[in-house]
């Protein structure tokens, strides 16, 4: 694995790996060549349609490079405050029972501007299902420390690397939100190997049918490559994310209301 | 000109707390969603909520802050339903991104800053988020006009799309006296064709409410500079369309005193009195604090030789009384902060007789005219 030179251009032009078509999607993103979070997004629209939602469904969308989606994504959407969107969507299902409601945040977002939102929501049970974008940095400006970057990783707010004793230890939130009572579904997945992102489709598959089920809240943490903001190159992301990221955050179900009842 | 919802008159006579009265007036104008906070003398407020709600078929949630609870409102504003969330001081100043936000996303809800005095003057009509944007206050002198305003409100934040706030206080919100309470009868309102309910996806036209207004790929939005214009002129439109105000005796008083809220009430009693001795006195009264009525007291002041601005705090509604004013070397201030010692509620300052010695302390020095 390389680390980027950003002292000189890069060599080549970025490249298209392949075209996926998904209706709800509108039209090109704009974000970083090896981001993650668009395959993050073409599965949960995926999800949407599979589950025939689209026309039951509103979003709530968050501050940072995903917040672009809102331009793509032909869904009913609340563009929101940075942090809030658990809140906001407390407030749109309790007035639209009968409607999918999902948050769609980054790390920056639910762990560190709105941590206590997705608790309290989760508390209450409400049933609404948060995803939440895992890259361990500020990807939207720039490539600065957030409350999940990784023990080691270097930012540009951590540039010897994150310690524990200078900057503290990354927050677990889907660990936190699964021991709470009011919970319904709560998965961790990653979207760096094809193998990977068909199971975390499934994970939010999961999360949806948990929400319709009634169970609580459900929240689907995918950890999402961001090779700008962690310096390496765009094909260096998937392998960087294995190696830094899935040990720090292991990826699996941590926790299933209806799971744990049958 | 004063507010002008009107409650039935053929409505029975009930003896009602502030608190509970405006929680009923706000569900019998379709408010179906509340979050907040406790802080007095905001509390009763969310008490009421909390237990009248249920049985309207609404929501009340015991948010975890008050920023949790305005941003609560505004997504169920979002979806079209009537939704208010409520606090004071200090539980507003958390909100005011928030209310931006919504002045900005066009979301509309109703704060009911239940102030424990007057300072909040200037939160409440300069706000401290950002953006070019403003926020529609009305101030009731006392529970029947803040039972007026809250539907008012509710209609005012609808026909607008913007947060708009009653700005109550201790007065208000714990004294126990009799209100008519009924539906409020206000003009017919355009569909809120706006509103998210999750019925357009995968058309193409879905829904966006979205302080940026970017749109979509297939169908851009105004984008932030053409929609913050329009949302501007919006509040330009308001402030020429919505200033309240009631005075008494302006055309024929050498001495007109200027207040709001509760301490317009104490001012229109004191007034009374000293007219009734045979002084040469009147009163104005603004009822929007935003916008403020300011043509009306430039006009009201035309021949006034003594301006007295009557204020529980250190002097805010003064900047606006000095903007408008027919003479500047007319106006004094004969308010100042005043707080009780729980600091809870107003001070010693809010009495009628202080107020009527400082009225006649400043009646006897030169006037400038």
């Amino acid at each position: 694995m390389s680390v980027i030179n950003t002292q000189t251009p890069p060599t080549g032009p970025a490249q298209k790996v392949a075209e996926f078509h998904t209706p709800l999607i509108l039209g090109e993103h704009g974000l970083c060549p090896g981001c993650g979070e668009p395959v993050a997004l073409r599965i949960l629209l995926e999800t949407l349609q599979e589950l025939n939602l689209v026309q039951r469904t509103i979003g709530v969308v968050g501050h940072g490079c995903y917040g672009s989606f809102v331009r793509i994504m032909d869904i009913d959407v609340l563009q929101c405050l940075h942090g809030r969107a658990p809140a906001c969507a407390t407030g749109i299902k309790r007035m639209r029972p009968d409607t999918a409601v999902f948050t769609l945040q980054g790390d920056g977002d639910m762990v560190n501007e709105g941590l206590q939102e997705v608790i309290h929501a989760a508390a209450r049970g409400e049933n609404v299902t948060c995803i939440l974008l895992n890259n361990g940095v500020f990807g939207d400006t720039g490539g600065q420390q957030t409350a999940t970057t990784v023990l080691g990783q270097r930012t540009k707010t951590s540039l010897e690397g994150r310690d524990a004793e200078k900057h503290g230890y990354p927050i677990r939130i889907a660990d936190i939100v699964a021991s709470v009572d009011g919970a319904g579904y709560v998965a961790r997945g990653a979207v760096n190997t094809a193998r990977e992102v068909m199971r975390t489709k499934r994970l939010i598959r999961n999360a949806f049918e948990s929400q319709l089920a009634g169970e609580g809240l459900s929240l689907v943490e995918i950890l999402t490559m961001c090779p700008t903001g962690w310096f390496v190159t765009a094909p260096d992301g998937p392998d960087y994310l294995e190696s830094s990221m899935t040990a720090a955050y292991p990826l699996g179900v941590l926790h299933s209301r209806s799971a744990e009842a049958n | 000109m004063s507010a002008t919802a009107p409650v039935a008159e053929m409505a029975p006579l009930e003896l009602l707390e502030g608190s509970t009265a405006i929680a009923r007036a706000a569900i019998l104008s379709n408010c179906r969603f509340f979050a907040g906070y406790p802080m007095s003398p905001f509390t009763g407020l969310l008490e009421n909520m909390a237990k009248l709600m249920p049985a309207a078929g609404g929501v009340c949630i015991n948010a975890e802050s008050e920023i949790e609870g305005v941003n609560m409102v505004i997504g169920a504003a979002s979806t079209g339903a009537r939704a208010a969330t409520g606090s004071c001081g200090q539980g507003i100043a958390l909100m005011q991104e928030a209310v931006a936000e919504a002045a900005l996303n066009e979301t509309p809800l109703v704060i009911f800053n239940m102030a424990r005095n007057q300072q909040d003057y200037f939160q409440c009509t300069r706000g401290g988020g950002w953006g070019d944007y403003r926020t529609l206050t009305l101030a009731p002198k006392d529970v029947p006009e803040a039972v007026e305003h809250t539907q008012l409100l509710f209609h005012l934040a609808d026909k607008y799309r913007a947060p708009v706030i009653l700005y109550g206080d201790p007065l208000i919100a714990q004294t126990r006296v009799g209100v008519r309470l009924a539906a409020p009868d206000l003009e017919p309102l355009a569909p809120k064709d706006w509103a998210l309910d999750g019925t357009m996806g995968g058309t193409g036209k879905s829904r966006q409410v979205w302080t940026w207004a970017m749109g979509k790929v297939t169908d851009p939005g105004l984008g932030p500079d053409g929609h913050w214009r329009a949302v501007a002129d919006k509040f330009e439109m308001i402030a020429a369309a919505e200033q309240r105000w009631e005075s008494a005796y302006a055309d024929e008083a050498e001495t007109l005193v200027i207040a709001f809220g509760s301490a317009a009430k104490f001012t229109e009693y004191v007034v009374d009195e000293l007219r009734a001795e045979g002084h040469s006195v009147g009163w104005f009264r603004p009822i929007t604090l935003w916008p403020f009525p300011g043509a009306a007291l430039a006009q009201a002041t035309r021949s006034s030789r003594r301006v007295l601005v009557y204020e529980l705090n250190a002097g805010q509604m003064l900047d606006d009384v000095r903007q408008f004013v027919h003479d500047r070397d007319t106006v004094r201030f004969i308010g100042g902060v005043s707080i009780h010692e729980s600091g809870l509620s107003y001070g010693p300052l809010l009495d009628a007789p202080v107020l009527r010695d400082r009225i006649l302390a400043a009646m006897a020095q030169p006037t400038e005219r």
